[in-house]
């Protein structure tokens, strides 16, 4: 078992003519996903290395069956992908675009409102499923199937988690990628209610970063509502206040957001909080034994 | 993006909120003559730098004589202002506003922001005009009232009225108010910004409302459809590697310290600060290369590195995943050729093509001490720093 995607998730590719989009979705097919088809407006009819091209994602999800797709479309664009999706009715949406405009998500965020899909993302590596499914642009081979899930903000710091728990023989049910702007999706609560439903996750670890209060929101949550161990790390202690780090979202403002801040929260909520970014899988094995 | 104050009341005029009348100035010959044209006096004279606090550091003046203006603006110019905002090194003056000075009988806070908890545009006023919001928002956070904003059907008169009767505005200040609010939410809307602020707005003598102070703050990610606000961006402002590496792509942020970082993701980049400082180092930057970065982009960002000259050392950190290791093994052997690299170079390579980037590394006859995991990379760069000191 697993969250959000399994081996019977079928995915589509918005943006599949463009170089980023066809690398990941040859990518994940070699990793076993089934990749269904493309959308590229325009290029209907077409098939890419062996994708069908279809013109809108209505007509693709009507003609493969797909109920999840991934999004490689520009940052000028990728909003209007993201509502195209939903509009069709696909259940799982993972925006792996980085850039776009913060007001175009505050509308995508309200257009999301009474639909049944799910945004994770935008400017996020994506979801996978180790051995069952991979949707995004994580290295897939660094995973191993198992029963730990991981939720983050940052991409590189997931792969950096996920091999620390690999290294140690600890395999994962399901890796989330929220992504790192200020306005997205899926939130850090949204997957821990998700991992505490799910039969096969028994552990959690959860990565956050500098910026905004949804660490502390989701250690809330986990201290009422979670009866599975979590760990955690946050990055940004050495960040300074007011300059942007990289991500979008990952801004100490008002003196508001700072690691330090969200470490004491996470740790009166009882989450085994890492000390460094190497100690990630050492911090779950704290609170959770295999 | 940030701008300075009289080109974001040149914003503000053009969608109808008033703002006293002004001009930038950049010598003090035109501030006098600009004086003149204004009005009658008195006037401000006001740094224009891209921080707050100004104020308190004599950065904002009184002057009640056009010759008296010419004086101040002169003064001004070229001096090292510091704030709380500036750091200790300070921001130099290259511009001033002169504007006609206004009778306050009242300061307000207004400003507009895109709420995270909520996803929506959030607009925020307290009475404690003039003040540190922060110090407002700590202190006595009841004085601070919020409203968001549906997307879909924008600021209402409604929410305007809330407010302004929140603010203490009663008649035709309330009419005022409703019609102030309603323009800015428009202006942060139009412009694709990430903070609006008008600290203080005033109620003059006059019963006008007036933004007296104006903040813009601007989502990078949005400038590609506002050309016209980019070109207001004042590189003076800005930090010269910063700017250099934005030129690359590359994400950017000098720090005081004396290790130099190089990484490839955000969130990456800063769990490896974090770690140096962890084992008693000090980076000298945040620097994400990105995950599709190629050879040219990597000797870039090297160059960037050695380019300040507080860095003792240099710790790269690469996860690939997009990133091929021996992409980066390739820059970093490039860049070596390219620009001396003297001080020590410890690498830390996991992920694709490892191998193939730990060969490289280890047959280019460059002095390169190569780590094992993230722990071991920064312990091994902080003795190496240490130890040369």
């Amino acid at each position: 078992m697993s969250i959000m995607i399994n081996k019977e998730t079928r995915v589509i590719t918005q943006g599949i003519t463009g170089a980023t989009g066809l690398f990941h979705a040859q990518g994940a097919r070699e990793y076993g996903t089934q990749m269904v088809g493309g959308v590229t407006p325009g290029k209907g009819g077409s098939v890419v290395d062996g994708f069908p091209v279809f013109d809108t994602v209505a007509e693709a999800v009507h003609e493969t069956g797909a109920n999840a797709s991934v999004i490689y479309v520009p940052p000028p664009f990728a909003a209007d992908s993201i509502m195209e999706a939903v509009d069709a009715g696909v259940e799982l949406v993972c925006c792996i675009t980085e850039g776009i405009p913060v007001l175009d998500m505050v509308k995508v965020k309200q257009y999301l409102v009474g639909k049944k899909t799910r945004l994770v993302g935008p400017n996020c590596p994506g979801v996978i499923t180790p051995g069952e499914c991979k949707i995004g642009i994580m290295p897939g081979y660094i995973h191993k199937p198992g029963k730990v899930g991981v939720v983050s903000r940052s991409g590189t710091l997931t792969y950096e988690a996920v091999w620390q728990l690999t290294s140690i023989g600890l395999g994962q049910s399901t890796c989330v990628g929220i992504g790192g702007d200020p306005v997205n999706g899926t939130s850090h609560i949204d997957c821990l209610r998700l991992f505490e439903e799910d039969p096969e996750t028994e552990a959690v670890i959860m990565i956050g970063e500098i910026g905004g209060s949804a660490e502390e929101e989701a250690a809330r949550f986990v201290k009422e509502h979670m009866t599975k161990p979590v760990a955690a790390y946050i990055a940004g202690v050495t960040a300074p206040p007011g300059k942007r780090m990289g991500h979008a979202g990952a801004i100490i403002s008002g003196g508001k957001g700072t690691a330090t801040e969200k470490v004491a929260v996470l740790r009166e909520c009882g989450i085994s909080v890492a000390d460094t970014p190497a100690e990630m899988a050492e911090a779950l094995l704290k609170v959770y034994r295999p | 993006m940030n701008i300075h104050e009289y080109q974001a009341k040149a914003i503000l005029r053009k969608f109808g909120v008033p703002v006293p009348d002004g001009h930038v100035c950049y010598n003090g010959a035109s501030a006098r003559e600009w004086a003149k044209r204004l009005g009658e006096g008195p006037w401000v004279v006001k740094a224009q730098i891209h921080a707050g606090g100004r104020g308190k550091g004599g950065g904002v003046k009184l002057a009640r004589t056009s010759s008296e203006v010419q004086m101040i603006a002169r003064d001004m110019l070229g001096m090292t202002l510091r704030t709380h905002q500036t750091g200790p090194e300070g921001k130099v003056v290259h511009r001033v506003l002169v504007e006609n000075g206004c009778n306050i009988e009242n300061e307000l806070y207004v400003s507009l922001l895109v709420d995270r908890g909520t996803s929506r545009v959030t607009v925020m006023a307290s009475t404690e005009g003039g003040m540190d919001i922060e110090e407002v928002a700590a202190k006595t956070p009841e004085k601070i009232v919020t409203e968001a904003v549906d997307p879909l059907v924008g600021l209402t008169p409604f929410q305007c009225r809330k407010i302004a009767f929140s603010l203490g505005l009663r008649g035709k200040l309330t009419n005022k108010a409703v019609k102030l609010f309603g323009n800015l939410y428009n202006a942060f809307v139009a412009c694709d910004c990430s903070l609006l602020e008008i600290n203080p707005l005033v109620v003059t003598a006059e019963g006008d409302l007036v933004a007296l102070d104006a903040k813009f703050g601007f989502d990078d990610n949005a400038l590609f459809r506002h050309l016209q606000i980019g070109d207001m961006r004042d590189f003076d402002e800005e930090d010269a590697n910063e700017i250099e590496a934005s030129q690359h792509d590359l994400s950017y942020i000098s720090l005081s310290g004396n290790i130099g970082c190089l990484v490839n993701g955000a969130g990456l980049a800063m769990a490896t600060m974090d770690i140096i400082k962890h084992y008693g180092g000090d980076p000298a930057n945040f620097l994400d290369v990105g995950g599709g970065a190629t050879i040219e982009r990597v000797t870039e960002a090297f160059k960037i590195i050695l380019s300040d000259r507080n860095v003792k050392g240099i710790l790269v950190n690469i996860f690939g995943g997009i990133m091929k290791c021996d992409v980066i093994a390739t820059g970093v052997i490039e860049a070596a050729r390219q620009v001396e690299i003297k001080v020590p170079l410890v690498v830390r390579l996991e992920g694709t093509n490892v191998e193939l980037g730990k060969r490289l590394l280890a047959e280019s006859g460059l002095n390169i001490v190569a780590a094992d995991g993230m722990a071991d990379g920064a312990k091994k760069i902080v003795a190496a720093v240490t130890a040369a000191a």
